[in-house]
């Protein structure tokens, strides 16, 4: 179902700081189903690198295997993108950004791929702190096989078929916390003025950006009983706080407004503001992100929005200690070290 | 001296056995006790007296405790393979040594550490027994518990010094080289030496028949593990990122990676690396790391063994579907599963040769030598990149963790990397639509592009999913044929790029062959000139690469018979000639090693003779 888009470029269609407009950011058509929170999702990632202004092929979209691994064609055409195998998608990525460090990584998984299969690459991943966004678009099934249950399934969900889940969830943002990762958030793919200002924030951190999105599955996960269906989720959604992203050369131009603020200035000097409506998550404290989740999990809400954010934090070449130009840039003159050292090297042999 | 130690009652009651630089020395310790460096030490001091060495360690799978073995074989005409039967056993664990016992020759050689009276069922009369009083001059000398351990190993090197005419000096100038930095333990090491020394020299008559005298046989041979030279040749070959996970016997190709970059990789000016090293949490995580760096355009290699090929067959499988360039070190070990995990085999050629589910075939090289491991370690590099596809170097335990003699490395400075069919940004420029999967050149390879190119042009979706030429997802009939084909015609064009076979004529020809790989090169030459001394010349080819050269084909084509030698249990490159060459399999006979110790020449000339008597020339019978 892939129909040619039209070329019709509005003349006033607005351009960012690079000249491009949002069009320049879009991708192909989805294939998805209609209504699909996904699509929401990536909407949202194409407008946010519009207004980050970004230079879309400096974007590489990497992908595992699933509904969501498939978004990645759906969005920055003109960036290069890698759709591998079910749950590997973060070794891949650490690969890339290993060959070439410049460029902005979006990884794009879902609940299966991160939550079981890719369990593993997924803590590894949030350990190294690699300088990535990683997004799970969650639907609490598996929807490209057609609604399984998945491992952050609610307890007491009911599946499409009428199985009701008797295992334990794992939350992913609590897992992400646990292991020590630097920027942790989670939204909703209903929520475009939550999700937006948090994906410009995560692309601007320097190291490892957390987003699970509650992402409603509407063919197979979104009925009655379901704890991630779009009514469910629009019911028990609590936010952190209104979340606005300013970027480091845009004035502050808005009042002052009334109720406490927190300002989170990130490694590049741009600043996240907080606008608290609710009081309870100290976003520079992991702990305090713990409790609030647990205390509105037992109340069964949702917490969403920016969770945990370390502001300086050192990313995984920092930890290795690389060299600043990217690897995949180095020729024979740096790499290779010569005969005469392998003269000496024979020597040392003998 | 007590009286136990007049070891003159323990004589063969046979010819004791001699002759000069032509004999099979086995030590046989505990490991973690240090013997490993005195037995590299004594090794070394005759391979610097100009003679011929083959080292092998037989070790455990542990890390403290268990009977480890160090066999050499000092050969003057150069057979580096394996023999069988030892002539002089150093016994220095008690919990072996009724087996090490056995594995003397008659008129062969054991000797002990007299501190303790020899069992006496331990008393062969056929065998000389040499007892060295280790344990107890220890005691006397050092006080350190450590140190009397570690000088148990040097004290026995110093008395074989005197034993087997090694020229002390060459002693003392290797200790004084491994204790650089540290010279306060060369003394020590030293004064154990010649207490060892002085000792043999005394008690018995030194030298014995049996014995070491330099020579200038070895020329500017290097002294090299194959692990060690297939990291060193990755530095040399450009890789900038190595993914890996531990395991035994590929550890040490990654260490030796890290060693000399450390050294030669680091910026000058910032003092940052220009390399990659990431351990990863398991095997697919590694390959994957792999995949995704030459996805960007770095050079990537990772190293394992057998169960690490088992984990990343998916991913193979991926990399030869999507074409991504993948490096992959294989240092084989026994199989199946976790096997033999300290012995050798050559095991994993179909599981490499056709890694994951579905149509796959994937380049191998087989390396014979350390020189070999760096020379291929670094054209895997430029290999993967023109073919865009994985290319596996198998090595095995043999190779890869014992010392072989090798040519010297060397390095053609003016060689550029081959990065293969890349379009930058100002070739994008001249392309009209560019197509990922578009054979524009006819001989199966495409064009790709480096994410982060070009604003406009040569973007792409890279997946395991089939596609149209343009890289759109497909699943059109036509198209999917069209690129399994090509991928085919890929894997053709490949074997003009691989090493050639080494072919080994005999004058005149003849009716018979042998055909051989990897490490089992050293027993089938020493093999075909003992069969050549019976009678039967037959020629040799040794397989350097798959897909296999059409030297292969000639060779299989040209004789009545050829004997394929290999290290499995299930004839797996047999298989290989007969699946992929169409080779005609009556004539394919195979000659099989698989028990974890590397293939010895009587074994293959014995096996030879047992399956093809009719090869072999009869004598005439002698009418009464």
């Amino acid at each position: 179902m892939t129909y040619q888009k039209p070329n019709f470029r509005h003349p006033d269609a607005p351009i960012n700081e690079i000249g491009y407009t949002r069009r320049d950011y879009e991708g192909a058509l989805s294939t998805l189903c209609a209504g699909c929170g996904h699509d929401s999702i990536s909407a949202a990632l194409t407008t946010a690198c519009f207004e980050l202004s970004v230079p879309p092929h400096r974007v590489a979209k990497l992908s595992g295997i699933g509904c969501s691994s498939k978004t990645p064609t759906y969005f920055l055409g003109n960036s290069h993108g890698f759709n591998s195998v079910h749950g590997r998608m973060p070794s891949i990525t650490t690969g890339a950004n290993l060959a070439n460090r410049d460029l902005i990584y979006v990884g794009v998984s879902g609940d299966g791929d991160s939550a079981s299969i890719g369990l593993g690459q997924f803590a590894h991943v949030v350990r190294r702190n690699l300088n990535m966004l990683y997004i799970v678009e969650n639907n609490g099934c598996y929807g490209l096989t057609k609604g399984q249950t998945s491992a952050t399934t609610d307890l007491g969900s009911i599946s499409k078929s009428g199985v009701e889940n008797q295992l334990a969830p794992i939350d992913l943002v609590n897992l992400a916390l646990q292991l020590g990762a630097t920027f942790v958030a989670r939204s909703f793919s209903g929520d475009k003025e939550q999700l937006i200002p948090l994906i410009k924030a995560a692309m601007s951190h320097h190291g490892f950006a957390f987003i699970d999105v509650v992402s409603p599955c509407v063919t197979f996960n979104n009925n009655p009983g379901s704890k991630k269906s779009y009514d469910f989720v629009r019911e028990h959604v609590q936010a952190t706080a209104t979340v606005d992203f300013v970027p480091m050369e845009q004035e502050i131009t808005i009042q002052q407004e009334p109720g406490t603020t927190q300002e989170v200035t990130l490694h590049d000097g741009s600043a996240i503001h907080l606008h608290k409506a609710l009081a309870d998550v100290d976003v520079h404290d992991r702990r305090s992100a713990l409790r609030a989740i647990k205390d509105h999990q037992e109340q069964g809400e949702i917490l969403t929005g920016l969770l945990y954010v370390d502001p300086d934090p050192k990313d995984f070449h920092s930890v290795i200690d690389t060299v600043d130009k990217p690897l995949n840039t180095l020729t024979e003159k740096v790499l290779c070290p010569g005969s005469e050292n392998l003269q000496s090297i024979n020597e040392s042999l003998r | 001296m007590s009286e136990r130690s007049a070891s003159a009652n323990y004589t063969a009651n046979c010819k004791a056995r001699a002759g000069i630089n032509n004999f099979v020395i086995k030590f046989a310790n505990t490991n973690g006790t240090g013997s490993a460096s005195a037995n590299h030490m004594f090794a070394k001091a005759i391979f610097r007296m100009g003679v011929p060495i083959s080292p092998k360690n037989i070790f455990p799978s542990n890390i403290q405790g268990l009977p480890t073995w160090y066999e050499i074989r000092v050969s003057e005409k150069g057979y580096m393979g394996r023999r069988d039967g030892v002539d002089i056993m150093v016994s220095v664990n008690p919990q072996t040594m009724a087996k090490d016992v056995e594995e003397v020759l008659p008129g062969g050689y054991f000797v002990y550490d007299a501190t303790k009276p020899l069992d006496l069922r331990l008393i062969r009369n056929d065998v000389n027994y040499i007892g060295l009083p280790l344990t107890e001059t220890c005691l006397r000398e050092y006080s350190d518990p450590k140190q009397r351990q570690l000088f148990k190993n040097v004290l026995y090197v110093g008395a074989l010094s005197a034993l087997l005419g090694i020229e002390f000096s060459v002693l003392k100038d290797l200790v004084a080289d491994q204790f650089k930095g540290k010279e306060r333990l060369i003394t020590p090491n030293i004064h154990a030496l010649e207490l060892g020394y002085q000792f043999a020299s005394n008690e018995y008559d030194c030298p014995l028949g049996l014995r070491v005298e330099r020579r200038d046989l070895v020329g500017d041979k290097i002294l090299m593990t194959g692990n060690a030279a297939t990291g060193l040749g990755a530095v040399y070959g450009g890789a900038t990122v190595a993914a890996w996970y531990p395991i035994t016997p590929s550890t040490s190709v990654v260490d030796s990676f890290e060693k000399y970059a450390k050294r030669l990789r680091i910026d000058p000016g910032s003092g940052k690396k220009n390399y990659a090293i990431a351990q990863a949490e398991d095997e697919l995580s590694a390959i994957g790391m792999v995949i995704g760096a030459s996805w960007n355009g770095a050079r990537a290699f990772t190293a394992t063994s057998g169960p690490g090929i088992s984990l990343m067959s998916e991913f193979l499988g991926l990399a030869y579907f999507a074409e991504v360039p993948v490096v992959l070190y294989n240092v084989q070990r026994a199989g199946p599963s976790t096997g033999m995990p300290t012995r050798t085999q050559q095991s994993d050629l179909l599981a490499c040769a056709y890694a994951s589910h579905g149509d796959t075939k994937h380049v191998l090289l087989f390396p014979s030598s350390p020189k070999e491991c760096f020379d291929f370690s670094a054209d895997a590099l430029d290999l993967a990149e023109r073919l865009q596809t994985p290319v596996i170097v198998m090595l095995d335990l043999d190779l890869g963790m014992n010392d072989h003699m090798s040519a010297p490395l060397a390095w053609d400075d003016t060689r550029a990397y081959d990065r293969g069919k890349v379009l930058d940004a100002q070739d994008l420029l001249q392309v009209e639509k560019f197509g990922r999967y578009l054979d524009v050149d006819g001989d199966g390879i495409c064009y790709r592009t480096y994410p982060g190119t070009h604003p406009t042009k040569g973007a792409f979706f890279t997946r395991g999913t089939s596609r149209d030429p343009y890289a759109i997802y497909s699943e059109d009939p036509a198209l999917y044929v069209d690129n399994m084909e090509r991928l085919e015609r890929k894997f053709e064009t490949a074997k003009s790029y691989l090493p050639v076979p080494e072919q080994f004529t005999v004058e005149g020809g003849s009716d018979y062959g042998v055909i051989f790989f990897g490490t089992s090169t050293d027993a089938t030459l020493e093999a075909l000139d003992m069969l050549a001394a019976d009678g039967l010349a037959m020629d040799g080819l040794r397989v350097r690469a798959f897909p296999f050269n059409k030297d292969v084909d000639k060779f299989i084509a040209e004789h009545k018979e050829v004997f394929v030698v290999e290290q499995n249990r299930d004839g797996q490159l047999r298989s290989l000639l007969i699946n992929e060459n169409n080779a005609d399999q009556r004539k394919l006979i195979s000659i099989l090693n698989y028990n974890g110790m590397p293939i010895t020449a009587t074994f293959i000339c014995e096996q030879i003779k047992q399956s093809h008597p009719m090869a072999v020339q009869q004598k005439p019978v002698k009418r009464a």
